[in-house]
């Protein structure tokens, strides 16, 4: 990576997501082909779910939320060169949390139980990441088997804690009792007539997220630090920076994401705690991250690329009948490529040298 | 408590650790040649599917087998062409195969089944004595690999090339070809394990069946020190988990926290607090001709 020229690499860093994007639509349309469906009418479909009126824009930033977070919870270890796949878990720990403080404590103002709500969330994610983190850091273990398996002990731990702990009584599916009015991620619908979509204030806290993380990793000792450990660790440890300590901040940094990404849909789009209240919002921000290619800004686009195949999923299978389900393929074949980031310039290259 | 531990526990321990230890074999070929596997889940879900949808078609449960080797083997060349001769990240590619089998399995159940959920009733494999036929194969595929990784000299090879490629490569081992076979074969044995859960244990194709099976499997590789006999005993304890977690539900036990029981067991083995699990040495790590 670090031999390429930097022209050459930064025109890559976009074409790459945007060649992998246009493969995928088109090995998507091939699909929709061959189920005899019209390609062109299912893209229109998925376009019009997505962003068709007022409201159905609303709910494809509202469906991107908290893939902008859990792709930032992703990519900001994968600049120091770990793979953070427990970010699901450690959203799921954040959701509990927020769900915990968000229901309890009646009687404490806004201005205190919504903090409290949050940073509970944040800490709750960053426990969870501190195992692996410390696994990795103190005794060189790979993280990504050990977060695989934090992932499914969150969903164990989640599943008897909201079934037998904490549910909500007289209630079909096992939730959490509602989160108090004082703990609420206010809801633009709150204050604005007409809107249908549950985009809360969580969307503005994402994009400032954002900037944050570009910040930490390109306007701070920190960040820099980050991106060295990331490049070359030894070279990094020859040049005196604290390797082990970078690995367990940044670890612990992406979990403290992860717990806010579920602090949004508890106290925000939910405003309780259902089972299976995520759809994977974790494994989203994988693919989310690899195809913003691990760029805070690039993150933003690709949530919201993401964020909009899925709500216009939806629309897709009311209006056609083509399931929503294809958009997981289409998202996977994307990924697909962008990992194999390879074929995509051997497909877009060539081409791009000819016309320019 | 006496009542719980009988000779139904047992049964219900070899059918669950069947799959587990078929799987764990199969991402043993590929990360003893060098290729992380953290695709089993998705392989196994689309033999799984493959299974059952052949199996409807021609109304012979054995073809449904094939088309389950088949398609597990297909996913995997995928994940073969993009992570050896492509060089990509292996862990990415496995995630986009295990996202790709989960969406592509759910739409093609529209196409195929119009249905969402649960696939038509098919016919299952026969019982053979206690079992199916794929649960006796499955310690006889322990031994064969156990056979053909340390006492073959094409298990030597395979072992060479995920420890030290090119050592392997000096000495003439063509490695990409060597890694190909290998995760080729690990589709097979997902495929095969994804076709026991549907039409080996039950009838049909249920979204999402596999249900982290996969990862089990993988924990139970990596428990069993990335070895055949290891993995086949990860992979009973695992099943006895699995049967003793049915078994015990409704009963005020908190079974969900048993679910956790192996991946907290792989964690604490990969630590190096019970022994110690060290992983092929070249794992992960794409290797070119130079």
């Amino acid at each position: 990576m670090a031999d390429k020229t930097r022209t050459s690499s930064e025109r890559l860093e976009l074409l790459v997501p945007l060649g992998a994007i246009a493969l995928g639509l088109l090995v998507g349309a091939v699909i929709i082909a061959l189920m005899g469906e019209n390609p062109l009418r299912a893209y229109m479909a998925l376009f019009m779910g997505a962003f068709g009126n007022f409201n159905r824009l609303l709910g494809t930033l509202t469906r991107a939320t908290p893939i902008i977070v859990t792709g930032l919870a992703v990519a900001l270890p994968f600049r120091a060169g770990l793979f953070n796949i427990g970010v699901e878990g450690q959203m799921l720990m954040g959701a509990l949390a927020a769900a915990v403080v968000g229901s309890n404590f009646s009687g404490l103002p806004m201005v205190v139980h919504l903090p409290l709500a949050m940073l509970a969330a944040a800490l709750g994610g960053a426990l969870w990441a501190l195992i692996p983190a410390w696994l990795k850091a103190r005794r060189g273990i790979h993280e990504v088997i050990n977060t695989i398996m934090m992932n499914f002990i969150a969903n164990a731990v989640l599943a008897y804690l909201v079934v037998e702990v904490l549910r909500q009584p007289g209630e079909m599916i096992p939730k959490t009792p509602p989160v108090l009015a004082t703990a609420q991620l206010a809801r633009f619908s709150d204050f604005l007539p007409g809107i249908t979509a549950r985009l809360n204030v969580g969307f503005v806290i994402a994009l400032l997220v954002a900037v944050a993380v570009y910040y930490l990793l390109w306007r701070t000792t920190i960040g820099y630090e980050i991106r060295a450990v990331g490049l070359n660790a030894r070279a990094a440890a020859y040049a005196g920076i604290n390797v082990p300590r970078q690995i367990m901040l940044v670890m612990v940094l992406s979990g403290v994401l992860a717990g806010l990404a579920g602090a949004e849909r508890i106290l925000g789009f939910d405003r309780t705690l259902a089972l299976g209240f995520s759809p994977g919002f974790g494994f989203e921000g994988i693919a989310v991250a690899l195809l913003g290619r691990n760029h805070p800004l690039g993150v933003v686009l690709a949530a919201l690329l993401f964020g909009a195949l899925s709500s216009g999923g939806v629309w897709l299978s009311f209006t056609t009948d083509i399931p929503a389900d294809v958009v997981v393929v289409l998202q996977a074949i994307i990924i697909f490529f962008v990992a194999a980031d390879q074929i995509v310039r051997a497909v877009i290259l060539p081409k791009k040298k000819g016309a320019a | 408590m006496g009542s719980v531990f009988d000779i139904t526990l047992l049964m219900a321990t070899i059918r669950s650790a069947t799959p587990l230890v078929i799987a764990a074999l199969g991402g043993l070929f590929a990360e003893r040649s060098g290729v992380v596997n953290i695709a089993l889940e998705g392989k196994m879900l689309i033999g799984a599917f493959a299974a059952v949808v052949v199996a409807f078609y021609t109304g012979n449960p054995w073809l449904g087998v094939l088309a389950a080797l088949l398609t597990g083997a297909l996913m995997a060349a995928i994940l073969a062409v993009v992570s050896i001769k492509y060089s990509a990240n292996q862990v990415v590619s496995g995630v986009a195969i295990n996202m790709l089998a989960a969406g592509l399995t759910v739409f093609l159940m529209h196409v195929f089944f119009g249905t969402a959920g649960t696939s038509p009733s098919v016919e299952r494999l026969p019982t053979l004595g206690l079992f199916t036929p794929i649960v006796y194969l499955a310690p006889v595929l322990v031994a064969l690999t156990f056979v053909v990784l340390y006492r073959t000299p094409w298990g030597l090879r395979i072992r060479a090339v995920g420890e030290h490629p090119k050592a392997a490569a000096t000495v003439g081992v063509n490695v990409a070809a060597t890694r190909y076979v290998c995760v080729v074969l690990s589709g097979m044995f997902a495929g095969l394990a994804g076709a026991h859960l549907s039409i080996g244990t039950l009838s049909v194709f249920v979204r999402d069946m596999t249900a982290g099976r996969g990862f089990i499997a993988l924990a139970a590789l990596i428990f069993g020190k990335w070895h055949p006999l290891g993995a086949l005993a990860a992979a009973l304890l695992f099943g006895f988990s699995e049967a003793l977690q049915i078994r015990l539900q409704g009963g005020g036990l908190p079974t969900q926290l048993i679910q956790a029981v192996p991946y907290i067991f792989t964690m604490v083995v990969l630590a190096g607090f019970v022994g110690r699990a060290t992983a092929p040495a070249a794992l992960g790590e794409p290797f070119k001709e130079e």
